[in-house]
């Protein structure tokens, strides 16, 4: 049969999870100098179940999509070495300062430049911003479906995709038609580590400005071997309107960052009654959490 | 998020040896594959740098994966389930790993779905796989077997078996049987061709098989009804999918407890004669049992490392008399001795595996073209060195591993001896390093040759020559006169002509070429990386000792000493 075209999307990230004294910079915005950039662990988690979707139905393809400055390439290598076919690097000095929204405004524009796909695949969350809003604001921009929290992918069967979820008090089995938006969590299987062959054919795969700047002595292979150039995607490449882009585009606005302590031990539960939520409402604004 | 790898920078300084260019050309046949296959490399630049990301990925999941499920398979170890083994579960998440990383048949041709790896790079996987599990390296590592195949099998059982093994089949070699251990030509199970089924039927019992029931086994059996010694034997291909074997008991053992010793019972087992009627000992098993050799030097090598680090970490950490163990004396000259000796043993094995690498390489090559007339001697060169090399390798490295596991718990004190900590399994895991393939009695019988023919001299000769930096010159001073005592003590027993009083001294004399051979490596790497320079130091302290005490026992011994020792039966 004939296998499913999957995206995964993956970013690069600080590795905030060996966080030294020099995380941040007095300004309070995150030293990316200090913390070695890494592949998003959940997103890992996403790519794993792209694996084992295309190990499962042969034919299948995994293309990595990642937004990000040119070194965000390492990530689509990542991804070709542990079994990805091959990636989308999203670059652009417009893109620079993108909130959730302007990301996931570019992301769509980006996949529907890209065409026709089953599914995409990312993780729930990147641990530089924590938001887990990405891939489920990609969904609603594209008008698919999405499942969050997936854990495991049980069944593709005539077009359906029946997937379990983790949830805070137990799990859900769910049915979804394709193609649908998946965000994984971080419960789900590691990724599988690098494959020694598709390293060692993958190595000197590069982007453009990469390859401009690489004082390369392979300088032949990029012609002979196309799988070696990795695409890079400019907003030239897709359609955009500039506004929604960057900084411009981008409504969150960092007021301060400080160290706290948490005190409060009890979580509170609030339902999803509008008494409640006006409430909570009212509480956030009084504490200056947001407003 | 530990890289077994990365965090030990002696593996790239020995994987980076001036002599891997040419091992690497010659393996490469000058790059021809580099358009052959996508992952062929173009260059020498282009294949280290491969091995090195290779190595990264096995370092990665022997931190990440293998150890943490070290103490877990150790405590669980393998079991029979319907007559065939079924591994703990933690070795099945490692084969798992590995297979899917395609770290298996690493050193087979790319044309067997193999990496074309030198015995180097594979040999340093194997090394970081021991620092994390001793007893899986065992499973991982038999994968050398296939190597045997490579060398000796048709070209239609290679095609049968290779690729199998490189997409991750396990592999056992079934040598010894209850009454056939250290002496294989006592093998008896029973190889009949069966003209109806056109087969070959193996009958009998082995005993002590390393992962016994993996899927593709090498097997002795005695071929020519009648006879009784190592001429009647010949080597066989069993594959498990045949069926015909069955399991019939797990050893219980001190250590390596994740490593299945199986008795196996064959009862008509269909099997592929591999290679020549006759010639199964005496030829294939060699083969065999060297490359399994340079395997278990490996592994002491990397149990060696594991006890190191658990020694130096506890020391720095235990406080007592308010003050870290590792400031007393008696603590940091055992942690710098073990570090001398840990470096020795590795820098043994890798001078040995590439000995290994050009022997074989020149080998393969000449299956394809006649060799010049130059690269004919230097293979004869380098068989020469690898048959000397690895029994003393294997053997001394072996004896180390065993040496550092000791300190290692020892340095722990009480908590060593408890299973609380790592050192406990690392200590019963050391154990059999220098009993199997050959107990360290056994490796100096294969190893004396190189003292009585001269073989080692003449290298101990060739490392004196080489260049080194003016601050290394006293050490090699030192060595030349250890030399000397070895020189005269190997001539005072050779010229007795006494085949027991040879055997009585051999180890001695055998230890004592060992260690001036390693200290020579350790000077020959301190002038290539100033920071051996300390463990060069403190080895040739110790190569000193030992060569000198031996010399003095040599020295006064006579003839009738024998008798001293002698064991009256009667």
């Amino acid at each position: 049969m004939k296998g499913f075209k999957i995206i995964v999307l993956a970013k690069q990230v600080p590795d905030t999870r060996n966080v030294g004294k020099d995380a941040m910079k007095a300004d309070g915005t995150v030293n990316r100098a200090a913390l070695p950039a890494i592949f998003n662990p959940e997103d890992l988690n996403a790519l794993e179940q792209a694996l084992r979707i295309k190990d499962k139905f042969p034919g299948s393809t995994i293309t990595v999509l990642t937004m990000g400055p040119g070194r965000a390439a390492e990530i689509i290598r990542e991804g070709l070495f542990r079994g990805a076919d091959d990636g989308i690097l999203l670059t652009d000095r417009a893109f620079a300062g993108s909130d959730t929204l302007a990301t996931s405004y570019a992301i769509s524009q980006t996949l529907k430049k890209y065409g026709k796909f089953d599914m995409i695949i990312a993780g729930r969350q990147a641990i530089d911003g924590d938001t887990a809003q990405v891939g489920p604001q990609v969904a609603e921009k594209m008008g698919l479906p999405q499942v969050t929290y997936a854990e495991e992918i049980q069944a593709i069967e005539n077009g359906k995709i029946t997937i379990k979820r983790r949830l805070e008090r137990g799990v859900e089995v769910v049915k979804c038609s394709l193609p649908l938006v998946i965000t994984v969590n971080g419960s789900a299987p590691e990724c599988r580590a690098r494959n020694a062959k598709l390293i060692m054919k993958y190595k000197h795969a590069k982007t453009v400005t990469e390859l401009q700047v690489a004082n390369d002595d392979y300088i032949q292979l990029y012609n002979d071997r196309p799988y070696l150039n990795i695409k890079e995607w400019t907003v030239q490449d897709i359609e955009v309107n500039m506004e929604e882009l960057g900084l411009t585009g981008s409504p969150t606005k960092v007021k301060k960052v400080e160290n706290v302590v948490l005190q409060s031990k009890e979580a509170k539960v609030i339902t999803s009654s509008d008494d409640d939520i006006n409430q909570l409402m009212t509480e956030l604004i009084e504490n200056h959490t947001i407003g | 998020m530990a890289n077994y790898y990365t965090d030990n920078k002696d593996l790239k300084f020995h994987l980076t040896h001036p002599l891997m260019e040419k091992i690497v050309r010659l393996k490469e046949r000058n790059f021809e594959e580099t358009n052959k296959y996508d992952f062929a490399p173009m260059d020498y630049e282009d294949a280290q740098d491969s091995f090195d990301k290779v190595l990264d990925v096995v370092g990665e999941i022997c931190g990440d994966i293998i150890a943490p499920n070290a103490e877990s398979v150790d405590a669980e170890g393998p079991e029979i389930v319907d007559n065939h083994v079924v591994y703990a579960p933690g070795t099945e998440v490692n084969i798992d790993a590995l297979r899917k990383a395609g770290l298996m048949g690493m050193s087979l041709p790319r044309r067997f779905d193999g990496l074309n790896f030198p015995i180097v790079p594979y040999i340093m996987a194997a090394d970081i796989v021991s620092r994390a599990d001793a007893g899986f390296v065992n499973i991982w590592g038999l994968q050398d077997c296939a190597e045997t195949i490579n060398e000796f099998a048709s070209e239609e059982q290679k095609m049968k078996y290779l690729p199998r093994v490189s997409a991750g089949a396990t592999m056992a070699m079934d040598l010894t049987e209850p009454d056939a251990g250290s002496d294989l030509q006592a093998v008896q199970l029973k190889a009949t061709w069966d003209e109806e089924k056109g087969t070959w039927l193996l009958n009998g019992v082995k005993r002590f098989i390393t992962n016994g029931d993996g899927d593709i086994a090498l097997v002795l059996a005695r071929s020519e009804a009648g006879t009784k010694d190592g001429r009647g034997l010949s080597m066989y291909v069993y594959d498990r999918n045949n069926g015909g074997v069955i399991v019939r008991r797990l050893e219980h053992k001190m250590g390596i407890i994740g490593s299945p010793t199986c008795e196996l019972v064959f009862k008509d087992a269909p099997a592929e004669l591999v290679g020549d009627r006759k010639l199964g000992l005496i030829k294939y098993v060699m083969a065999l049992m060297n490359g399994a050799r340079l395997g278990i030097h490996a592994q002491s090598v990397g149990v060696s490392e594991a006890a190191y680090r658990e020694a130096l970490e506890y020391a720095k950490e235990r406080m007592q008399f308010g003050k870290a163990i590792i400031r007393f004396p008696a603590v940091y000259e055992m942690i710098t001795t073990m570090k001398a000796k840990l470096d020795a043993s590795r820098t043994l094995l890798y001078e040995t595996a590439r000995f290994v690498d050009m022997y074989k390489t020149y080998m393969h090559i000449s299956e394809e073209r006649k060799l010049e007339k130059e690269e004919r001697q230097e293979m004869k060169k380098y068989q020469k060195l690898a048959d000397i090399y690895t029994p003393l390798g294997k053997g001394l490295a072996s004896e180390i591993c065993n040496q550092l596991a000791y300190d290692a718990v020892q340095i722990h004190g009480g908590s060593g001896f408890m299973k609380d900590y790592p050192v406990e399994r690392i200590y019963r895991d050391a154990r059999i390093t220098s009993i199997y393939e050959g107990t360290t009695q056994l490796q100096v019988v294969a190893a004396i040759r190189g003292v009585t023919t001269g073989g080692y001299l003449a290298q101990i000769r060739e490392y004196e020559a080489q260049k080194i930096t003016p601050e290394l010159e006293y050490l090699r001073r030192t060595l030349i006169i250890l030399t000397d005592d070895y020189e005269q003590a190997v001539k005072k027993v050779v010229e007795t002509n006494d085949n027991e009083f040879i055997d009585f001294h051999a180890r001695r004399m055998v230890e004592m070429a060992g260690h001036i051979i390693m200290s020579y490596l350790l000077v020959l790497d301190s002038a290539r990386d100033a920071s051996f320079t300390k463990s060069a130091k403190v080895f040739i302290k110790l190569t000193k000792s030992l060569v000198k005490g031996h010399a003095e026992f040599i020295r006064s011994s006579v003839m009738e000493d024998l008798g001293s020792y002698k064991i009256d039966l009667e």
